[in-house]
């Protein structure tokens, strides 16, 4: 499968997310920079990857969000594409209005790097079909904006309607409801804090991040 | 035309770096502060004949995130 990787100034998990995905699929995915204006056709996952784009400017995700690539990656994702935002992925993912609720300073303040024990809320959707519901699994968080707000009435849509993919297990960032990770409503595009692409071989201490590339590339190969 | 626009998280957003602010206030010893909230200050130089709702527009697209923030504007000259 084909795959494609946006990398904007300040992208520092653009390497880590493309061996991760040339490993699983077999196939280097295509680097497209952020100025371009169109993806690579017959993809079938963008990924959105961590970093701190424009160097975390204005706030974070938020230039990039408006960059020329981003408004293909968000007419993609309303057609359908998969896409996948790891940690400044996400946050500019939900600056660009494809999740819902925002990515505030950690509740602690401090920047927060380490192993995190998640539990998988959803097990059923293109990303998290390779785990278990319910299920513990260890994912490294470094991040200083990852604490998930929407308000009341967003949240209790997300969980009603199952779009929270993962929880922390403990308290991480002061995140509403503990949520590291949530889908949109049509379950092609997820936006996650952990970072499974730093967990999919034994030497970065597990593979419980293998899993989610294995079962995504299962259900859309 | 001048324009300052003050852009403050909502309230009932929690504001960490507020709160952390306010308690270095009590730390300094100035007793009574019962609230910080932290926002961001953007003075921007734009043609005389920029329209309120481009100006609007700024704001609601890049300036402020409206899902946490407020934002306010004035016309300074």
């Amino acid at each position: 499968m084909k795959t494609a990787v946006i990398v904007f100034p300040g992208s520092n998990c653009d390497r880590d997310i493309a061996t991760a995905l040339h490993d699983v699929t077999g196939v280097a995915p295509t680097m497209v920079w952020h100025g371009d204006t169109e993806l690579p056709a017959d993809i079938g996952l963008v990924a959105v990857p961590g970093g701190f784009s424009y160097g975390d400017y204005l706030r974070c995700g938020a230039i990039a969000a408006r960059s020329p690539i981003v408004a293909a990656v968000h007419a993609a994702a309303e057609k359908g594409l998969p896409v996948l935002g790891i940690c400044n992925g996400f946050q500019i993912l939900t600056e660009t209005g494809l999740l819902p609720g925002a990515l505030m300073r950690n509740a602690g303040l401090d920047f927060v790097c380490r192993d995190a024990r998640l539990s998988v809320a959803n097990d059923q959707s293109i990303f998290t079909r390779g785990y278990d519901a319910d299920e513990a699994i260890t994912v490294p968080v470094a991040h200083h904006d990852g604490n998930y707000f929407a308000d009341a009435g967003t949240l209790d849509r997300l969980e009603g309607e199952g779009r929270v993919a993962f929880r922390y297990a403990e308290d991480v960032n002061g995140s509403a409801r503990g949520i590291a990770g949530v889908l949109n409503e049509r379950g092609n595009v997820l936006g996650m804090m952990p970072h499974p692409e730093r967990r999919i071989e034994a030497a970065h201490g597990g593979t419980d991040g293998r899993r989610l590339f294995e079962g995504l590339l299962a259900a859309i190969a | 035309m001048k324009l300052r626009i003050i852009v403050t998280l909502k309230s009932g957003v929690l504001d960490p770096q507020g709160k952390a602010i306010q308690h270095a206030l009590g730390s300094l010893g100035f007793a009574g502060v019962a609230d910080v909230r932290a926002g961001k200050l953007f003075e921007l130089d734009v043609a005389d004949d920029t329209s309120d709702q481009a100006i609007d527009d700024m704001c609601r697209k890049l300036l402020a995130n409206t899902v946490i923030e407020n934002y306010r504007v004035e016309k300074l000259a």
